[in-house]
């Protein structure tokens, strides 16, 4: 190399010609968009999220450093832990449900029906719809004065009076989910229905023959090699629930009385409301940990080689 | 040796402003009469405001925008957003050192960043003068260390909307003046079938009633001196009537943001509420028949006054900031000027019908509060108004207990009886010691 270089001392074009025919730095060529955009993009601010959050920065004055006194400060506070709470009950009782109808609803649409190809693109339509459309439209579905819910059920006799679906606690809590379903569920069913598609039919022949029952063709065919596919879309969904925004902040504001709060609409509504930019990123900051744990245990708990090959785990 | 004339000048117009309002009204001052602010040469401006409420403000303000720059040549772009979506823009602007050159923002912004804006006094106290003086809540928003950091737009207020018939139906005629007044009719209203319904969810404009509820009583989040001083035995007094009013109140209004007494009301199932000019003019303005009728009734009263003997209203509020960084402070300051002035402000004001409350008080006598005698309690809501951070300082920890909605929330949960009187102050204390140590 060293001999090269000094036979053309003066030939910049043939070294960028043997660099451009060189594997390493062609690839490190291909990957540099890539890496920049991610840099720029993710890397940058995320980094800035977590400094943030060891400072006392406001909107309008750049902030110090003040180590973990943002995160000890929001662990003596009321509505960041209630935040907590509602954030991790709103992410299980969503994703369980959101995965048993949302897989009942794959396997539906995995079997031969009439006119399947437009059923599946209507399945589609709530994750199609945008966030906040959807959630205007609950938001009038819980309307404690023109719910349709409490309308039809006032005519048909079976209530008395209407609904406050979003003025109790546990009963804002239940409606704030049932969105969040709704509007979830075609993305787990979509993805699943694809994996299911993957799967060879002469597996469940074999099966058949092997006098396998429905049952049992769904738990040693179908769920072992669903798994990889289930696996990474459960990862998603706890994601996209667990950062919910949107829904909260059209439907309730986090009303009533801080009930239904998530980590995500507290941190927007103390750093950019607040002007709290220091405590804001702090609450965004952790909610890495819980996002951390619930990646973890979806992705590699689900993939494990034994619960794959249809056998049994410990 | 310019601050000097300035002074010098600003005294005499003072002092002519005392004598003119001692003949027998608010006249214009001589020697206050001119500001000249000259443009800089090629200047242009940009200007970042609210989102209409009504259409003839923005058509207006347009037009008269128009009128600035044919008269000064400077040319004025005008970028609209709603108005929750101000204060992080002009935050960003303000750190950034880029942006607008003017922002007209909300509340107690300006109080943010005080530094990074362009000193507005000369043209505050010019105008000040000209007009019969701010009313005192503005200068609490727009001045700092004795200078004028904003100009005051005015308020997007809201009073006491009620159906004339119907309190007269539960034998009253008027909205009452007093709270104990107040509570009484509330429940004959209820006890008729009409209830009234205040927002008690996270509403940031409709939910400030329960400021005024608490201060009515001489509750306060803070002392002069910002210690949190939320509990104490006014407060007390205030959850006790909250208490007592909250079962006059149609189901619902925990759950209640900023539009929903608004379709509420307009669909005939409440008889009163608290809200902005809005209700009144869908209704008179509407298609229908029944809307158009229900407007006739419609009626509006400023706020009863509480033991406290004065008026606590808390009110939406705009004024509009000059950043430092604008390469054309005077032409900024010469467009707040030019549309400040009468010829511009008062236009402005009738073609937004009411909705917005001068700041200065000789546009008291703008014929938009007396050509629909409708409108005349929306005239006196920035008279009536206290600052948000009332009764201390204005600034990040008012800004910050104000958007975590911890009164609304203390009002909310003692009223419904989710948490006792005193179990809501202890937690409103905890919350409010947590942003004022700050």
């Amino acid at each position: 190399m060293t001999v090269a270089v000094a036979r053309h001392p003066a030939s910049p074009a043939a070294f960028w010609r043997r660099a451009w025919e060189d594997r390493t730095v062609l690839s490190l060529l291909c990957l540099a968009p890539a890496v920049l955009l991610l840099l720029v993009f993710l890397t940058y601010p995320l980094g800035l999220g977590v400094w943030l959050g060891f400072t006392d920065a406001r909107i309008g004055r750049p902030g110090v450093f003040i180590g973990l006194e943002n995160y000890w400060s929001l662990l003596g506070d009321d509505i960041f832990r209630l935040a907590v709470f509602n954030t991790l009950l709103y992410t299980t009782v969503a994703t369980v449900v959101k995965f048993a109808l949302g897989l009942w609803l794959a396997l539906l649409l995995n079997e031969h029906l009439p006119f399947k190809s437009l059923i599946r693109a209507i399945v589609l339509l709530p994750w199609i719809v945008p966030t906040v459309l959807s959630a205007i439209v609950f938001w009038w579905l819980y309307d404690s004065q023109f719910s349709i819910i409490s309308w039809a059920l006032t005519r048909l006799g079976l209530i008395d009076h209407y609904i406050d679906f979003l003025g109790q606690p546990g009963m804002a809590r239940a409606s704030v989910i049932a969105a969040n379903i709704w509007r979830g569920i075609p993305f787990v069913a979509i993805c699943l229905l694809a994996g299911l598609q993957t799967i060879s039919p002469s597996l469940y022949e074999a099966a058949s023959l092997d006098g396998a029952a429905a049952w049992q063709r769904f738990r040693y065919v179908t769920l072992p090699l669903l798994m990889p596919v289930l696996s990474i879309v459960l990862t998603f969904s706890i994601l996209f629930t667990f950062t919910d925004f949107q829904l909260i902040y059209a439907i309730t504001r986090g009303g009533p009385n801080n009930a239904t709060h998530l980590m995500a609409t507290l941190a927007f509504q103390r750093a950019i409301g607040g002007g709290n930019l220091g405590e804001g990123a702090a609450i965004a900051v952790a909610m890495v940990p819980f996002l951390v744990i619930a990646t973890v245990f979806s992705f590699f708990g689900l993939r494990r080689g034994r619960w794959q090959q249809g056998g049994r785990d410990g | 040796m310019t601050d000097f004339s300035r002074r010098d000048l600003l005294k005499i117009g003072a002092g002519a402003a005392v004598v003119g309002v001692a003949a027998g009204g608010i006249v214009r001052p001589a020697a206050a009469a001119d500001l000249a602010l000259t443009p800089e040469p090629g200047a242009s401006l940009r200007v970042l405001r609210w989102s209409q409420f009504v259409q003839g403000d923005i058509d207006q303000w347009m037009a008269n925008t128009k009128k600035f720059t044919e008269k000064t040549g400077v040319a004025v772009r005008i970028d609209r957003e709603a108005w929750p979506d101000l204060p992080p823009k002009s935050a960003v602007a303000a750190n950034v050192g880029a942006g607008p050159d003017i922002i007209v923002g909300f509340f107690d912004d300006a109080q943010l960043y005080p530094d990074k804006l362009l000193d507005l006094s000369d043209l505050a106290t010019y105008l000040g003068d000209k007009y019969g003086g701010w009313y005192d809540v503005c200068t609490r928003y727009a001045m700092r260390d004795g200078k004028w950091i904003a100009l005051p737009l005015g308020a997007p207020g809201g009073c006491i909307v009620y159906r004339k018939s119907w309190i007269n139906e539960a034998g009253f005629d008027a909205i009452p003046k007093d709270m104990e007044g107040f509570l009484k009719l509330c429940q004959a209203l209820q006890a008729k079938g009409h209830p009234a319904g205040m927002a008690l969810g996270n509403a940031i404009g409709d939910g400030s009633w329960t400021y005024w509820l608490m201060w009515a009583f001489g509750g306060k989040m803070v002392d002069d001196d910002n210690n949190v001083a939320i509990n104490s035995p006014e407060t007390l007094k205030a959850l006790e009537y909250a208490k007592e009013l909250y079962p006059t109140f149609i189901s619902g209004t925990l759950s209640w943001l900023d539009p929903n007494n608004n379709k509420a009301f307009l669909d005939g199932q409440i008889g009163l509420t608290n809200n902005g000019i809005s209700i009144y003019y869908a209704a008179k303005n509407s298609k229908d028949e029944k809307l158009k009728a229900m407007a006739a009734d419609i009626e509006h009263s400023n706020y009863p006054v509480g033991p406290v003997g004065h008026p606590t209203e808390l009110h939406l509020y705009s004024q509009a900031m000059a950043f430092k960084y604008t390469k054309f402070p005077n032409a900024a300051k010469a467009y707040l000027q030019f549309m400040w002035e009468k010829e511009q402000y008062e236009p402005w004001q009738t073609a937004a019908i009411g909705y917005v409350t001068q700041p200065l008080k000789a546009y008291e006598q703008n014929k938009v509060w007396s050509t629909d005698p409708k409108n005349l309690p929306y005239r006196d809501v920035l008279k009536n108004m206290l600052w948000h951070g009332y009764s201390g300082k204005l600034g990040y920890s008012s800004a910050a207990a104000m958007n975590d909605y911890i009164v609304q929330n203390m009002v909310a949960s003692a009223a419904s009886g989710a948490k006792s009187p005193q179990d809501a102050i202890a937690e409103a204390e905890k919350r409010l010691n947590r942003f004022y140590k700050l």
